[in-house]
């Protein structure tokens, strides 16, 4: 790449407090109702079109909306990248771990009925969707996430001085 | 004339404007101009697909295609030019050969194809019936792509869900969660590893 390219770009200001207010002011209220519609796309899944994976991209997405609007070091204060990290296993952990329960309930991997053998409405299947679904909405939420802090960091990190020994003052 | 029902007319007209736009993303040379153009692709093509009552696929094809994916462009955008450099004429006769062949290779499996809600091909006669029926006695819940997906074919899921856990597991490796990829230096018994691959190349 060539040399000018790297500073072609002018640092965006760090908090702009008094540009875009009516950007803030309707992220404010956009910010919550993309949360929460994020939440009823994910239960309601059983019910409507949606599920996990499309809750999860929606929740990602009011968080980056936050990170846009606000900056990405205060949106890593609401998130902070190492949560990322255990949110993202912890999901696959929870999709596994409920194969595992049902195994050893007695049935076969991800065989929801034995959480509720008994039940004549098939309650145990419910309770099998919901947990999966669970494990798919922590996931892709943090794997979003994490993808857009990779790109976005860099991003920020290209703009600053080239210090000798910059990991160390990058707190994680 | 009975074939022009309304729902025709809306599924051509959304299929030409994914024509015009993916001509409009080949032809244009500014990056942020197709990037917005891959938003507006993925939001036609969730439009038709309501048109085909696929909603679940629409909804994803929204949020993830037009909204997500146009955002992850865009940081990736800012970390390179932001003009395309044309390419020359004489290194895109082979791409166009394949693009041809591949394009009348997919033309010639049309004909081999169901015709659109055929009841009778394999897709919607065997399997599909049988989930379709049994979600009602076995899973009971009103969405059986729910039931499909977590329930009857929740191996498939899982395997998916590991999947995204991969790509964010190689974007963290790769690139680092606070950007501090390339920062890093391996150094063995204290000598800076780029330094010697340096020194070789000089």
């Amino acid at each position: 790449m060539k040399p000018q390219s790297k500073t072609r770009f002018k640092p965006m200001p760090e908090r702009s407090e008094n540009q875009h207010v009516i950007l803030r002011v309707v992220a404010k209220l956009l910010i919550p109702l993309i949360a929460v519609y994020g939440l009823y796309v994910h239960f309601h899944g059983d019910y409507g079109p949606g599920g996990g994976f499309q809750a999860g991209v929606i929740f990602a997405s009011s968080i980056i909306l936050y990170a846009l609007i606000f900056g990405l070091d205060e949106a890593k204060r609401v998130v902070p990248p190492s949560w990322i990290r255990i949110i993202m296993s912890l999901g696959v952990l929870v999709f596994g771990g409920t194969g595992v329960a049902t195994w050893l309930l007695g049935g076969e991997y991800l065989n929801y009925t034995m959480f509720a053998p008994d039940s004549t409405h098939a309650a145990g299947q419910h309770w099998g969707i919901f947990a999966v679904e669970i494990g798919v909405l922590l996931t892709v939420t943090s794997v979003i996430l994490a993808i857009f802090y990779a790109f976005g960091s860099r991003g920020g990190s290209r703009r600053g001085s080239h210090s000798p020994n910059p990991v160390d003052g990058d707190k994680s | 004339m009975n074939f022009l029902t309304p729902a025709f007319i809306l599924d051509v007209g959304l299929l030409a404007m994914l024509v015009v736009v993916a001509f409009a993303v080949v032809r244009l040379r500014s990056l942020f101009a197709i990037v917005m153009l891959q938003g507006v692709y993925s939001l036609i093509s969730a439009a038709w697909f309501v048109s085909l009552d696929a909603v679940d696929v629409a909804f994803t094809e929204a949020a993830v295609g037009a909204g997500i994916s146009t955002v992850l462009m865009l940081g990736a955008m800012l970390l390179t030019e932001r003009e395309v450099k044309p390419v020359p004429m004489r290194r895109q006769w082979a791409p166009l050969f394949i693009v041809v062949i591949t394009g009348m290779a997919m033309f010639y499996a049309i004909g081999d194809m169901p015709v659109f809600g055929d009841p009778n091909s394999i897709a919607n006669a065997t399997l599909g019936v049988e989930y379709v029926e049994a979600t009602k006695s076995q899973i009971i819940i009103p969405n059986v792509v729910s039931a499909v997906l977590a329930s009857y074919r929740g191996y498939d899921t899982f395997g998916e869900t590991v999947v995204v856990f991969v790509a964010g597991l190689g974007i963290v490796l790769l690139l680092g969660l606070n950007g501090n990829a390339g920062k890093w230096r391996a150094k063995p018994n204290g000598q800076d590893v780029s330094q010697i691959g340096a020194e070789d190349a000089s």
